[in-house]
Parts: C-alpha cells; structure tokens; sequence
C-alpha cells in the first residue's frame, strides 16, 4: 500500500512544552508538557476540570498561553492562525452551529470554505445524517448534533484534528461509527487529538495516552504500558476450596500474594509474566488441581487513574 | 484518476486548503441570507412592521406629519426605519444569539477569516436593505408616492447609514449578553421609531426639541432621505456629516471591544 499522504511537515504535529493557563485564580493547567507525533491518535484523558479542554483550546489559538510554548504543526496558533485554520479540523465540545441550520447544509457551507473538501454525501452517509433533512440544528438530537460537529472538523480535509468530547452523551451505535471513523482518519494519515473520560475510548482508539488531572500530565504512554507499567494484575480460578494456600504461596515469587476470595475461588495477585503463569498452572498440576475458569486481569486504564489519584475517574 | 480524487482506500488523506476569498465571502452571504429569510421574526421587524407603518401612517390621519402629501413624507422616513431594523436591530440581534451559540468560535476555525465574516454580514445587511426599499418603493407606488430627486444620490446616505446602525449593532452584539442585545435592540428600535425624528418631520418640532434630535442616526438618515425623496434637492451634508461620526464611533468602538465568544 502506498502512503495515503507526504507529509510535508516534521513530526511532531503538537508540541506543548510547559503550558500554563489560568483564569483569575483557578490554574487550570499547571505545566503541561506532552508531544504528538504525525499521524497517531492521542488521547487527553481525564475528569471534568483536569484541564483538557484549556489544553486543547489553547492548540487551537483559542486561548493564549499564560506560560510556555504551543507549536501546531510547527506553527504558532495564536500568531499563525490564518496558515493553521485550513490545515487543522477542530470539533468543540458543544455548539459552534446557527440554530436553524440543517445538518447537510451546514456541512456543504464548511465543505465550500475548503478547497479539497471530502465528499459531503459520503460523509453523510457513514455518520447516519441522512435522515435530519430540513430538521434545524436546534432540533436535532444530541447524538445526531455530536456527529455533525465531527463531520465539520474533518469535511476540510484536514492533517490534524482536535476532537473535543467527540462521545460525549452518544448512544452506543452512533459511538462505533465515531470509533470507526477515527480509527480510518489514523489509518489515512490524519493526526488525531482528542480529549475523553471514557477509559474505553482511550483503551481503544489511542496510540498514546495521556492521564491529566489538575492540570498535568501524571501518566503517559500506550494503553498497554500504562496498564502493565506495575505489572500488577491478578490470576483467578476456580478450584475446590481449601487448597494449601500456603503451598501454593511457596511456589511462587516473592512479590505475589495469594488468596481464597471466595469459597473455592482463587485469586493470584502480583506482576502477571509468563513464567508466574506457567508457576501456578505447575503446582496445580502437580497436586492434582483442575484450575477452572483460569482469567488473567490486567489493570485497566480506571485502576492506573484509581491508583495515581485515589479517586474515580467520573 | 484526477488530482482532487481523494486516495482510493484513503477517503480522509489529507488535502487541506482554503477555498478562494470570493468563493467563501459568496458561501457565507448565500448561508447568512438563507438563515435571515427562514427566521420569522426578523422577517416581521425588516419587512412586515415597515409595511404595516407605512400603510397605516399614510393612511390613518393620526399623527401629524406636517405640510406636503403625507405618502411623500412617511416613504423617506420608512425607508429609514427598513436600514435601522436591518443594519442594526437584526444584525444585533443575530449576531449577539451567534455569538452566545459559539458560532462565531466555531467560524473562527474555519479558514474564513474574521474581516471575511465581517464582510459577508455587510452584504447581507446591504441585499436584504435593496430587497427592502424595493418592496417598500412598490407599496408607496401604489398609494400614490412620487418621488423625487435621485436614486443616485440615495446610495452614499444609505452605505454611511448602514455602516452607522450596522456599527452601533455589532457593538451591542459583541459586548453584552445574547438576552440583553434582544432587548436593547428592540426597545431602542421602538423608541428610535416613535422618537427619533423617522415619522415626525424635525420641522414640525420645537427648535429646541429638534436641534436635540438631529444629531440621532435615525433622524439623520430621514432628514437626508427626505431631502433627495420629498424636496429633490441634492445630498445633504449635515446628516451625512452626523452619520459619519456615529458609523466612525460605532464601526471604531466595535472593533475594538467586540469580544468574539
């Protein structure tokens, strides 16, 4: 296959070195600092108030930077707005449409403003607003308002995009057809920012995420090494109760501890490799032990926040 | 395969590019004027409520116009409230709730630039204005108008006026709330309209009274539209003088303060 686009810009395609923003006395990013490379989808992920969208708005040349450096595609956003605005395709959390606009004549009036506009019909099409005919904007549901917002931030044909909350409040079909079309944006060769707090949005679609909470980055990296960065994770089966927990114990490495959490449930705790694998499955063979139901459980993305804030996530 | 076919495979490669100006300026014009005919009420306060005054003005002996045929009088003075209700109370009024709906945020994303957003509404306030006077001219015709003077001399007076009202509205739209700009656009509409010398001839005020009123943008404009329509004489200069000041004032102080979300 050959490549769907030459870039003619040097990754990275953002670059946020030390951002601070503050509106009077709230901080809402602290020092922020986090690069995206081209073509790759990163994930701002965190609750409301983390800083997100401060982050984004000021990628976009919405918001200017108390402190620190922006650069989008190697460009300013504040001073070089004029040459980023054709080039990056922003979706806001909400609103940014006239109220009585339809759906497809809105995305035809932004098509118009592009030179190389996608195909407005096939995009129609494969977010499901053919049926919103003449309905105003206003009178659209929040599904069918979310997918045309989406619509507009990639109908320019953009290299990057900005998605803010692009799931937010969709019901589960339309929000398949967002993961779908991000992941074919990914695959053409689009760069993808978006902010989210579904962990399984992040898990799914992301090259990279990055954890922020209070205005800063406290993790970052691909879903699976946030999730194995400890290692922690458990083993379960299930066996009859009353095994020798403590012989169980002694066959296994030092940092594992080993529970019956239910009457002839199983629990192995610790760094989840191979080898504890192949520790436990040994001593169960060894005494005659069927381990039915074996499942190991790697951290989710909601254990890494758990465990770096001590609070949930939403 | 010609260049603008997206990749096969590749829908979304990207191929990012500014339509060209004039294509964009006419995109948002066309969108803008789609969006003012659908709206019912602007439809009322730019096109209905002119009619109906200049009908029931001409018609209905209730209000003292003074010396000459009172159609001769009040067609000047409703083409002057046709430019207030466009330029200023519906383009405030748009523009404010745009604002308060992120519109304005969202436009700015796009590559339309600010000034190209900016023209676009001008446009669209100067096409509606046309579509104004010439459904106006045709009612006044039929009840027996006969201007004089030029229509040539009209188009200086109407583009300051304009500009005047138009920079008084985005002031207003850019500065306060969406529900606060709804309201001091009409209420000033309506006072401008009872008061603010577009019905009532200067000349049939007290000296006092009027000399108070004439520095008024409504009244400037309807002393100079009566000038060239009902008396024939040339372009006045005091009121495009007076509307001068209040399009720099306005047009100045906007740009200035106008906060776009």
């Amino acid at each position: 296959m050959r490549p769907a686009y030459t870039r003619s810009v040097p990754a990275p395609a953002v670059e946020v070195i030390d951002l601070v923003k503050r509106y009077g006395d709230l901080v809402a990013v602290d020092g922020l600092s986090f690069e995206v490379p081209a073509a790759t989808v990163t994930a701002v992920l965190g609750p409301n108030g983390a800083g997100k969208t401060s982050t984004v708005e000021c990628c976009e040349g919405y918001r200017r930077p108390d402190r620190g450096s922006v650069r989008v595609l190697g460009l300013d956003p504040r001073r070089d707005g004029h040459r980023l605005r054709p080039r990056v395709g922003v979706m806001l959390q909400q609103g940014g449409i006239y109220p009585t606009v339809r759906a497809v004549e809105m995305l035809r009036h932004v098509a118009g403003l592009h030179a190389h506009p996608l195909d407005v019909d096939m995009l129609v099409e494969r977010l499901g607003l053919g049926a919103t005919g003449r309905t105003p904007f206003r009178r659209l549901s929040g599904g069918q308002q979310q997918r045309l917002s989406l619509a507009l931030a990639v109908v320019g044909r953009p290299e990057l995009v900005f998605l803010d909350e692009p799931t937010a409040g969709l019901d589960p079909q339309a929000r398949r057809a967002t993961w779908d079309l991000i992941a074919q944006l990914r695959t053409d060769g689009v760069t993808v920012v978006l902010t989210t707090h579904y962990l399984e949005e992040a898990e799914r679609l992301a090259d990279r995420v990055l954890v922020v909470d209070h205005g800063r980055v406290i993790a970052a990296g691909s879903p699976a090494e946030l999730t194995h960065r400890e290692g922690q994770g458990a083993l379960r089966f299930r066996a009859p109760a009353g095994l020798d927990l403590a012989s169980l114990r002694a066959a296994l490495p030092d940092a594992v501890t080993v529970a019956e959490s239910s009457s002839g449930g199983y629990e192995v705790r610790g760094a989840l490799d191979p080898h504890l694998v192949a520790a436990v499955t040994t001593w169960c063979a060894t005494h005659g032990v069927m381990p039915e139901g074996l499942t190991l459980a790697r951290r989710s993305l909601e254990d890494v926040f758990l465990e770096l804030t001590g609070r949930e996530l939403r | 395969m010609s260049r603008t076919d997206p990749v096969p495979d590749h829908p979304f490669a990207p191929r990012p590019g500014a339509a060209g100006v004039p294509q964009m300026l006419a995109r948002q014009t066309s969108l803008e004027l789609r969006l003012l005919l659908r709206n019912g009420e602007q439809l009322l306060i730019t096109l209905v409520i002119p009619i109906l005054v200049l009908v029931g003005v001409s018609l209905v002996h209730a209000v003292d116009v003074g010396s000459g045929r009172r159609i001769d009088v009040v067609t000047p003075g409703v083409f002057s409230l046709a430019v207030l209700s466009t330029a200023f109370t519906s383009l405030a009024i748009a523009t404010g709730f745009e604002r308060r709906y992120g519109v304005l945020k969202r436009l700015g994303a796009t590559p339309l630039p600010r000034w190209g957003l900016i023209a676009a509404k001008s446009a669209t306030v100067l096409v509606v204005e046309l579509g104004q006077l010439l459904v106006l001219a045709g009612v006044a015709s039929s009840l027996g108008w006969s201007p004089r003077g030029s229509w040539l001399e009209l188009v200086p007076l109407l583009l300051v006026g304009t500009a005047a009202f138009s920079g008084l509205g985005l002031l207003m739209a850019g500065t306060l709330r969406a529900e606060a700009t709804l309201a001091a656009a009409n209420l000033v509409w309506l006072l401008l309209l009872a008061g603010g010398g577009i019905i009532v001839p200067l000349s049939r005020l007290p000296a006092g009274v009027a000399a108070g009123l004439s520095v008024l943008p409504s009244a400037a404009l309807t002393e100079g539209m009566r000038a060239v329509l009902q008396h024939g004489s040339g372009l006045p200069a005091g009121p495009l003088v007076v509307l001068a000041v209040w399009a720099l004032l306005g047009v100045g102080t906007a740009s200035v303060a106008f906060r776009w979300e």
